[in-house]
C-alpha cells in the first residue's frame, strides 16, 4: 500500500469518525493539541485500523503517536511487517 | 420536567397522547425471527445526537441514554436552568436505570468472535455500567452534586424521585436532576421474554396492554426517558423557577417473599407510608397512577392494596401503562411526569382496553375514558422484581 492511500484513509476516517476538518489534518498537527485526540480515542483508532489495513495493534503501541505523520508512519512501518 | 417516550417525544406531545388514550404498542418484526413469544413492544426513534454532541460524548452514552439526555434537556429548559447555572450551583442526579444490555452483548460477540477485546472500541464501558446515564449525564451537563444511579428493579425511575427529595428535605442538595431511562431493543427484553410474562395478544398490539382488565394476559416491555428537575422550594422561589409540584410524601418497602411474583402486603405498606409522610388521608388523593403492567398476578394484588388502604377503592385510578406498555426503570418517573401533566391541565388520562372487571379491580373507580377533572394531589405507584415498592405523592404547584 502506498503512502497517498495510506494518508487517504486515515484522513477519511478521522473526517468521518471524529468530525475534523480536511483543513486540520496537516502531517505535522499535533494529535493531542491540534486534533483534540485523546488517549481513549486511541482505542477506536486500534480499532479503525484493524479493519481498514487488517492490522492488530495495541493501543499502547498507538500512545507513542504524538502527531498525524507518526500516525501514517505507523500504518506504514506496520504493514510491512 | 421532560420527556421521551412511545407515546410522544416531549411533553406537548405526550399530553396530546395521554388525552387522546393514544397506545405506543406495535409488533418488532425483529423479535419474531429471533423466536420470541412475544413481538409487542412499545416503539421509539432514536435521536440523532451528530452535531449536538461532540464524538466523545456520544461514543459512551446507549440507546437509554439518548432518550434520558433529550428529556433532561427539555426538563433543563422548561425548568429554566441553563448551563451557566449548572457551572456555578452544585447540581446533582440521581437516576434510574437497572440494565444496559446492548452493549454487553456486542462486546460479548466481538469477544468470541475475535478471540480478543481489541474491536470492542471505547465506548463499551461506558456504556454498559448500570450507572452509564448518571455517569454520561454528569460530564454532558458538568455537574457538581450528587451522582449516582438507582437501580431498584421497575420502581428505579420512582425511588430515584423519592430519595432525591429525601436529599433536598435533609439539606444535602438543592437541585438534582431525577428521572429513569429504559433502552427499547430485542435483546435487552430476551430474558424477560423467556419468563411469559408478556402479552401475546399479538394480532391486536394497541389493545395488548390492559391493565386490570378481566382478559389481560401479560405486560408489554417499553421504554424512554423521563426527567424531572426536584429543587428545594427556596433556591426555585429564589431564581423564580417555574414550579410545578411539591412531593408531599414518599412510600417505600420490600415483600420479603419471591423474587417474582409480587404481594399485597408489601404495596399496602409502601401506600400507607407515603400518606404518613404527605400527612394525608387517603381520600384527599384526587387521582392514582397505578403501576398495573397488565399481568394477571400483579394487577389483582395491586387492586386489593388500593382496596385495602383507600376506604373501599374510590379514588380515582388509571394505568397508563395500557398506553405506554411497560416502560420499567423509566416507568416510575415518567409516570410522575404524566400525573402532573394530568393536574396542570385537570384531566385524567384513561385506562385503555379496561372492557370488563375481574374479581378485584370490579371494586375499584377505574377511568376508562378521557376525564375532565381538577387533580391537586397525586399518587403514582411503582413495584419492581425482588419486591421493591415505591408509592410518591405529589401536590400541584
Amino acid at each position: 500500500m502506498s503512502r497517498e492511500d495510506v494518508v487517504t484513509i486515515v484522513n477519511d476516517f478521522l473526517i468521518d469518525e471524529f468530525e475534523l476538518e480536511e483543513s486540520q489534518l496537516a502531517p505535522d498537527a499535533l494529535m493531542k493539541e491540534d486534533l483534540d485526540i485523546e488517549s481513549l480515542d486511541f482505542v477506536d483508532i486500534a480499532v479503525i485500523i484493524e479493519k481498514e489495513f487488517g492490522l492488530k495493534v495495541t493501543s499502547e503501541q498507538m500512545i507513542k503517536i504524538k502527531k498525524l505523520e507518526d500516525l501514517y508512519n505507523f500504518v506504514l512501518d506496520q504493514s510491512k511487517n | 420536567m421532560g420527556v421521551y417516550s412511545t407515546i410522544g417525544k416531549n411533553i406537548d406531545e405526550v399530553t396530546e397522547s395521554l388525552y387522546k388514550g393514544k397506545s405506543g404498542i406495535v409488533l418488532d418484526a425483529e423479535r419474531k425471527e429471533y423466536g420470541f413469544r412475544s413481538s409487542l413492544t412499545g416503539v421509539i426513534e432514536r435521536p440523532n445526537l451528530k452535531g449536538i454532541l461532540s464524538r466523545r460524548e456520544r461514543v459512551g452514552l446507549p440507546e437509554q441514554g439518548e432518550y434520558a439526555y433529550i428529556a433532561t434537556m427539555e426538563a433543563l429548559k422548561n425548568a429554566r436552568i441553563d448551563q451557566d447555572f449548572l457551572n456555578r450551583y452544585e447540581v446533582g442526579i440521581l437516576y434510574g436505570n437497572d440494565s444496559s444490555s446492548t452493549s454487553v452483548i456486542e462486546a460479548a460477540d466481538i469477544i468470541r468472535e475475535k478471540q480478543g477485546t481489541m474491536r470492542i472500541g471505547s465506548g463499551s464501558i461506558f456504556q454498559s455500567m448500570n450507572c452509564t446515564v448518571s455517569m454520561n449525564l454528569s460530564v454532558i451537563l458538568k455537574l457538581k452534586g450528587i451522582n449516582f444511579t438507582i437501580s431498584g428493579a421497575c420502581a428505579s425511575g420512582s425511588h430515584s424521585i423519592g430519595l432525591g427529595y429525601l436529599l433536598i428535605k435533609q439539606g444535602l442538595q438543592d437541585t438534582i436532576i431525577c428521572g429513569g431511562a429504559q433502552e427499547v431493543n430485542a435483546l435487552a427484553t430476551g430474558s424477560f421474554d423467556a419468563l411469559s410474562a408478556f402479552s401475546v395478544r399479538e394480532d391486536e398490539p394497541t389493545k395488548a396492554s390492559r391493565p386490570f382488565d378481566r382478559d389481560r394476559d401479560g405486560l408489554v416491555p417499553s421504554g424512554g426517558g423521563a426527567t424531572i428537575i426536584l429543587e428545594s422550594y427556596e433556591s426555585a422561589v429564589k431564581r423564580g423557577a417555574p414550579i410545578l409540584g411539591e412531593i408531599l410524601g414518599y412510600g417505600f418497602s420490600s415483600n420479603g417473599e419471591h423474587i417474582s411474583v409480587p404481594n399485597v402486603d408489601g404495596p399496602v405498606r409502601s401506600l400507607q407510608m407515603s400518606l404518613k409522610d404527605a400527612k394525608l388521608k387517603p381520600e384527599e388523593i384526587d387521582y392514582l397512577n397505578a403501576h398495573a403492567t397488565s399481568t394477571p398476578v400483579g394487577d389483582a394484588n395491586e387492586a386489593q392494596a388500593i382496596y385495602k388502604v383507600f376506604n373501599k377503592g374510590r379514588v380515582p385510578v388509571s394505568s397508563t401503562k395500557s398506553m405506554t406498555g411497560h416502560e420499567m426503570w423509566m416507568g416510575g418517573a415518567s409516570e410522575v411526569i404524566y400525573s402532573l401533566i394530568m393536574a396542570h391541565k385537570s384531566f385524567i388520562a384513561p385506562n385503555i382496553n379496561f372492557e370488563n372487571p375481574d374479581e378485584h379491580s370490579k371494586y375499584l373507580n377505574i377511568i376508562t375514558q378521557t376525564k375532565e377533572q381538577k387533580i391537586s394531589t397525586f399518587l403514582s405507584n411503582s413495584f419492581g422484581f425482588g419486591g421493591t415498592n415505591s408509592s410518591l405523592i405529589v401536590r400541584k404547584i
